[in-house]
């Protein structure tokens, strides 16, 4: 381009810019007053100008005008009487783009409105108008309307660079949407970007006082039930009522949906729930992806994380360091590493202030982020472009691309260097001083002279040395020293001494720079006479500050992550092995009965071979004389591995709600329950209600994700629940008002459900326009024996109810859970079909249990009943073995029988024993090596398989404990150099042992 | 009228409970007589106690008190050895002492009106767990049946909950119970975390600020109890008359805490008072084994089946904790949890016989180190002469759950009928389904 072509461009650049204004500045305001529009044409020079996070371009130049970028580059002609702003050795950069707060936004009050009487419980939503059932569901809210320009806040964020954000309310699980601001403190009107820009979704219902959902799962459910009300509601619901918060939601699937998610396991729920409904969430975070991002990164999610980073525990007292799991301290080291680890995945994140307890750590923590992987390029992208692109906004913010807002800072040194500071953040073209800019460089030596009227002295060297913006002075002159005081500010300085330590009075000069970098001015003496006096520049001098010391991290040497995140995880998820177990005492579960001296030969996960002198070529052998050798321990009835609440007990029914949804590896019962030979359980829902929650199905994979650990094709179950805790016996005395409170309630609550159900089929089948009703779903699957129902219950009255209500719809009570007094009605029970799975010897805890008696198990069984024997604990899991043989030591039964009721048995009423429950060839290779009869109290798990992996292994379990000796004193160590070094601590506090049984008095 | 109501009701109360008790009545075996003769067990292979195992034995008892246990061959074959109980092929061991238990306080946990081991208030040291015992609970002769013949009932809750009191487990009254009535105090070591939130919804723990208030608290009490006992005084205070048994007798304190840093403030804390500690609970007691054996301060641990306290800790501490203090010869005690649970006491001392200690140790900490600690040793915890003729005979090894099966029982030389309810139910429903 010529010369003249480009000043074309720029003037037809202008021309149509001048157009925009005209159109821009027409405001529906009026002004009291003459207009004081200004056009703000600021030129920015001699700049290293990021136009945006990977373009970087020395001696560039800036032009905004009216608030936006006009142009930014090298060639960029400045028009005539632009303002120019010579940025020499400083530096430009997009401001900064923060997706996830909640500024200027009203705080929500939480009004509780529960009637006493009800027991303080709010059943119904408190809030009036046409709006949806659920309080927590508030899809309606607009931040747009609800926004107003907050200085103090504002200020706050603009001190950490950013330009623009993204506000929403933090507040309910359908949060309603969110509005991009500017972070100018101008009329609202000019400060929205965007008004309508995302909606938002959590699993936290916030202030909502209504009592559903009481859990994590509910909430999962509460979700999904709202993707198909509001399904239902666009196709037919609307002739039949106006729901505001259903118009809404459907209104805002089009934008953004950004779903305040937590933990990875909690993105991974988010997730899911995205998948079900055809969506993609934005995940919200708290910094602990790094521990599982393959699964992350098959979300195909873009992601938003904090820069929360622990502080180190005050591990000084090393009694007091116990309540610190390895887990924390680990985190303590790998938060950091968090960014980079996403960033190495090639997932597309944006990093947000929020969750920081001290927000000025923002840019400290960023930097942190860097030095412990994260390259520069990607986190200024991460708090510029991405969320702006995230939000559809990147043609107006996010760069200094054409066009676009004059959202810019100005820093002293490049960005993410450790003495950088932002001096000003541009916004919409107005400017915002953060700090000073360092004055002007006035280090050199000088040839200073004072001259009065009386006198004259010389003083041939005055060194000016130090740090540029506080520099010190030194006049040497023969062998005496004298300090210097300098203040300079702009082009002003004043310099004080004593020129004579012998006589009291100081020299006091003031002046000005001149064009020749010399300074003049006057001078006042001791004596009062004033003077004359120049400092001329001599030469400059070498630089004499330290530059700070390199402070890297040597990444090899950090924590490995573990699978699971805990001191027993491993750093490679264990794989199958080809197994050869010889010369045992076999017990097969099978018609050959206990074998001895018989081998088992485990491949591909399959049980392959069970038998005498058996060979296998590619097998690792495991002489096992003396031993035996058993298939894994399967738990009907554990409530381990479950998130935030095991039961959703806040109403009767709460069939639409999945432990599936809220199954968590992390939990160290699993392996501690490993370790005492359990391969497999069911986790339930709790007993608060009397239809509760849907089942999960699980094998103790421990290390792989939760998707991973349930059982592929396994049927549906259902927990159910009778007597005293439904009825909220014991509860405490306000609990007297939820239906029901005695048997008889409890028997009308499942044939009201079950009627509905009925009723709701019958309408699908009649292709009537119904509302999809995930709770009446799930009883619809029970009576077409799709589902099937694990009841918890005690007395005979109840049991002998609910298999009647059973018959009368037309399915079969499965299992009878706890069931102590199974062997009143063992007859009836045979003859329906149920299955029994009982506590070997609990009673006398309440009073539905003063007729347990330990030969429950005993009678059920003999009267052909398939029994089992159950946990309900996490402790008592690890050893069901031994309560298993209290069913040799109460009544006699047999020792293959007994061993049965913990294995083959509960497989049956899982409907798992096709491929578990016993050793037969075929069967999944869920093998347990016992160091004596299993039965036996002295019996240890040595080994123990899953589909042919072996998850606990004595041995290695000792090198475990070694490893996490190790580790916690290496971290030990290096957190008590972080203290020294002066970084705040926290108190190692002792954690909630969360082990969850079925609710209420040990059961 | 209101009143007449409430009367009225009460009245139908009243006469529930007492047709309730009647019934009661018969799920609870009557009490053995005296023993009248001379006895003698004979071809058991006699577990002393102490760690001793003598096969082939004979245990001859009289009066209640053993008069002589001696090998096969070693014994005359007369008529002076009384009446012949051939046990030939079992195993006899001592009856097994529960520490720390509500049996009897309690019959169905979660009915207030059964409660009776919670006193209002946080210092109590004044009540006496025996007055509220049961001797017609139909929990007892569950336990019982399974070779558990004496328990330390004890008060609970707040601070200083009560006095606690030694007794056997077949007996018509609470006098006719006891053996060692009020002979200690229990009291819990302040917690230096509080749990946040609430049961079902826990909320993590914070460090207790009042901590040191607390345990301030308790020492001002000491302080005031102990200079009650030795100083002059007008006025009577129940609580310290209580207490004065801490100083005088040197009654022990049972110090329930489980936290090593609050294990070793309450070890201080009794060395200042000048009283016998026993560290109740004792979760955290081997990592300070040496310390424990060196001022020899017992411990009666909490359940061996429990899940570790720390999250990084073996993964089978609890099973293990037993056998550490066994090694560095501290005397301890192991203990099951809550009233009906008792039964399962022996199975307690079977996990840790398997984690590092041999069978007799594991049989000694539910037997004679129990009867130290309560310093009752003269007269029970091991099958010697002179002691109570209390004991029981079981088919197979009383510790694994596969042979453990108690078919004799004396206490006192009096032999103790095993049945119970659940057996009668089982009895019933046994003959409803399969005729017999």
């Amino acid at each position: 381009m010529t010369r003249s072509l480009r000043a074309l461009a720029a003037l037809a650049a202008l021309l149509s810019l001048s157009v925009v204004r005209v159109y821009g500045q027409e405001s529906v305001f009026r002004a009291n007053g003459p207009d004081d529009f200004r056009e703000g044409v600021h030129a920015f020079i001699n700049a290293t100008l990021y136009k945006d996070y990977k373009t970087k371009i020395d001696s560039g130049i800036l032009l905004i005008r009216e608030g936006k970028v006009v142009d930014a580059g090298r060639g960029v002609s400045i028009p005539v009487g632009a303002i120019v702003h010579d940025m020499k050795g400083r530096f430009i950069y997009p401001s900064f783009v923060d997706i996830y707060t909640d500024y200027g936004l009203p705080a929500t009050p939480k009004v509780h409105t529960a009637n006493e009487d009800d027991g303080g419980i709010q059943y119904t939503s408190n809030v009036k108008g046409a709006y949806g059932w659920n309080q927590a569901i508030r899809s309606e809210y607009e931040a747009q309307k609800n926004f107003a320009v907050n200085e103090s806040a504002a200020n706050d964020l603009r001190k950490l660079g950013f330009g623009a954000v993204l506000t929403h309310r933090k507040d309910g699980v359908a949060r309603g949407t969110g509005a991009v601001v500017t972070l100018n403190n101008e009329k609202e009107n000019k400060v929205v970007v965007k008004g309508n820009a995302s909606a938002h979704y959590s699993f936290s219902k916030g202030t909502s006082t209504q009592e559903y959902p009481s859990s994590l799962m509910g909430t999962i459910a509460l979700l999904r039930q709202s993707y198909l009300d509001a399904q239902w509601y666009k196709a037919y619901g609307y002739k039949t009522e106006y729901n505001l918060s259903m118009e809404a939601w459907n209104n805002e699937q089009n934008l953004p949906q950004i779903f305040d998610a937590g933990n990875w396991l909690k993105e991974l729920r988010a997730d899911k729930i995205a998948k079900e409904f055809g969506v993609q969430y934005i995940l919200k975070g708290d910094g602990t992806e790094y521990r599982r991002i393959s699964e992350l990164k098959d979300t195909k999610a873009k992601f938003i994380i904090p820069l929360s980073f622990p502080k180190a525990y005050d591990v000084e007292d090393p009694y007091k360091a116990l309540w610190v799991e390895l887990a924390e301290m680990k985190h303590w080291e790998l938060a950091p590493t968090n960014a980079a680890a996403l960033s190495h995945a090639g997932i597309d994140f944006a990093i947000t202030s929020a969750d920081l307890e001290k927000k000025e750590d923002f840019l400290k923590n960023l930097r942190t982020a860097i030095k412990y992987g994260l390259s520069e390029e990607n986190a200024l992208k991460a708090v510029t472009l991405s969320p702006a692109q995230f939000l559809n906004v990147q043609d107006q913010i996010g760069s200094l691309d054409k066009g676009k807002l004059a959202n810019f800072i100005v820093t002293s040194k490049p960005l993410f260097d450790e003495k950088a500071v932002i001096n000003e953040n541009w916004i919409q073209g107005k400017r915002y001083e953060i700090a000073k800019f360092d004055p002007k460089d006035i280090r050199g030596e000088y040839s200073l002279a004072i001259k009065s009227a009386k006198e004259s002295y010389n003083y041939p060297s005055l060194k000016v040395q130090g740090e540029q913006a506080a520099p010190k002075g030194l006049i040497t002159q023969d062998t005496n020293k004298i300090e210097v005081k300098l203040t300079i500010k702009d082009n002003d300085l004043t310099i004080s001494f004593d020129p004579d330590k012998n006589k009291p009075g100081k020299f006091l000069l003031t002046g000005v720079l001149q064009s020749d970098k010399s300074w003049k001015g006057k001078a006042q003496l001791p004596d009062g006479e004033w003077a004359d006096w120049t400092a001329a520049f001599v030469h400059a001098l070498p630089d004499t500050t330290h530059p700070p010391k390199a402070d890297t991290v040597d990444l090899t040497k950090l924590s490995k992550v573990l699978y699971p995140f805990d001191g027993y995880g491993n750093e490679e998820v264990p794989k199958a092995e080809n197994v050869l177990i010889k010369n045992a005492t076999v017990w097969t579960n099978e018609k050959e009965g206990v074998l001895k001296n018989a081998d088992v030969v485990i491949r591909s996960g399959k049980i392959s071979a069970v038998g005498s002198g058996l060979a296998c070529a590619d097998c690792k052998v495991i002489d096992a004389a003396g031993k035996h050798v058993t298939s894994g321990i399967i738990d009907e009835h554990n409530h381990i591995a479950i998130s935030e609440g095991v039961n959703e007990g806040a109403e009767s029914a709460s069939s639409e709600v999945r432990i599936g949804d809220v199954v968590t590896s992390e939990d160290l019962n699993m392996y501690r329950q490993l370790s005492g030979g359990v391969t497999a359980a069911q986790l339930l829902h709790g007993s608060a209600n009397p239809i509760g929650g849907q089942s999960a199905l699980v094998k103790f994979r421990w290390g792989y994700a939760p998707e991973k650990l349930k059982i592929q094709g396994a049927d549906g179950f259902i927990k159910f629940a009778l007597g005293e805790n439904v009825k909220q016996t014991n509860w405490g005395e306000k609990f007297t008002i939820r239906y029901p409170q005695t048997r008889m309630g409890v028997e009308q609550t499942y044939v009201n459900y079950f009627t509905k159900a009925r009723e709701y089929e019958k309408a699908l089948q009649a292709r009537k326009p119904v509302r999809r009703d995930l709770q009446l779903e799930a009883l619809v699957e029970i009576m077409n024996k799709k589902r099937f129902i694990t009841c918890h219950s005690y007395v005979q009255s109840e049991i002998n109810m609910l298999m009647h209500v059973a018959d009368s719809f037309g399915f079969k009570v499965n299992t009878f859970t706890h069931i102590l007094e199974g062997y009143k009605v063992a007859d009836k029970m045979k003859a329906h079909g149920a299955n029994a799975s009982t506590f070997s010897d609990w009673w006398a805890y309440k009073y539905e249990v003063i007729d347990a008696i330990p030969y429950n198990a005993n009678i059920l069984n003999r009267i052909g009943i398939n029994t089992a024997i159950n946990s309900d604990d996490a402790e008592m899991a690890r050893r069901l073995n031994q309560e298993a043989a209290k069913t040799v030591k109460y009544g006699g039964t047999s020792e293959e029988d007994a061993w049965k009721m913990v294995t083959l048995n509960p497989a049956k009423m899982l409907h798992l024993d096709s491929h578990m429950g016993s050793l037969k060839v075929g069967k999944d290779a869920d093998v347990v090596i016992w160091s004596d009869n299993p039965l036996s109290i002295y019996a240890q798990v040595e080994k123990t398989y899953v589909d042919g992996i072996c998850f606990y292994d004595k041995e290695a379990d000792a090198q475990k404990r070694e490893y996490i000796k190790r580790e916690r004193a290496r971290l030990t160590q290096k957190m008590l150099d972080d203290k020294k070094a002066g970084s705040p601590t926290q108190d190692p506090a002792k954690k909630t042992n969360k082990a969850y049984s079925c609710g209420g008095n040990n059961e | 009228m209101i009143k007449n109501i409430k009367l009225c009701s009460a009245l139908v109360m009243v006469s529930l409970l007492v047709s309730f008790a009647a019934i009661a009545q018969e799920d609870v075996p009557v009490p053995a007589p005296k023993q009248s003769e001379r006895l003698c067990l004979k071809g058991g292979t006699v577990h002393i106690g102490n760690g001793q195992v003598i096969e082939n034995a004979y245990v001859q008892f009289e009066n209640g008190k053993v008069t002589a246990v001696m090998p096969a061959g070693t014994f005359k074959t007369d008529e002076t050895m009384g009446r012949i109980i051939d046990v030939s092929g079992k195993q006899v061991y001592p009856g097994l002492i529960a520490p720390n238990t509500v049996l009897g306080l309690t019959e169905i946990e979660a009915v207030r009106a059964t409660n009776d081991m919670y006193e209002t208030g946080s210092v109590n040291p004044d009540v006496r767990a025996i007055i509220s015992y049961n001797t017609d609970s139909r929990v007892t002769p569950t336990v019982r049946s399974n070779g558990i013949l004496y328990a330390q009932i004890v008060p609970q809750g707040g601070r200083v909950s009560g006095t606690s009191s030694v007794v056997q487990l077949d007996a018509w009254n609470w006098e006719d119970a006891a053996v060692k009535a009020d002979e200690g105090l229990f009291i819990s070591w302040p917690n230096m975390y509080h749990m946040k939130g609430w049961w079902a919804e826990p909320d993590g723990y914070e460090l207790n600020k009042d901590y040191d208030k607390n345990v301030q608290e308790l020492k001002d009490l000491f302080n005031d109890a102990k200079s009650y006992a030795y100083a002059p005084h007008e006025k009577t205070n129940l609580r310290f008359e209580s207490m004065k048994k801490l100083f005088t007798d040197r009654a022990n304190l049972y110090i329930r805490v489980d936290y090593v840093k609050e294990i070793l403030q309450a070890i201080t804390f009794g060395e200042e008072m000048g009283v016998n500690v026993v560290i109740m609970g004792g979760a955290d007691s081997y990592m300070i084994a040496d310390v424990l054996a060196a001022k020899k301060i017992p411990v009666i641990l909490g359940k061996t089946h429990e899940l570790p306290t720390y999250s990084d800790e073996d993964i089978q501490q609890p099973y293990k904790t037993a056998a550490i203090l066994q090694k560095a010869g501290v005397l301890y005690a192991i203990s099951e949890n809550g009233f009906w649970q008792q039964r399962n006491l022996m199975f307690e001392a079977g996990t840790a016989a398997s984690y590092g200690m041999t069978k007799e140790q594991a049989l000694s900490a539910i037997t004679l180190n129990p009867a130290r600690i309560l310093k009752l040793d003269d007269k029970i915890g091991t099958i010697e002469a002179g002691k109570a003729a209390s004991f029981i005979i079981s088919d197979g090894d009383l510790l694994d759950m596969r042979t453990s099966n108690i078919s004799l029982a004396f206490i006192d030389g009096r032999q103790i009928d095993l049945d119970n309810k659940q057996k009668e139910l089982y009895k019933k429903f046994s003959a409803k389904y399969f005729g017999k």
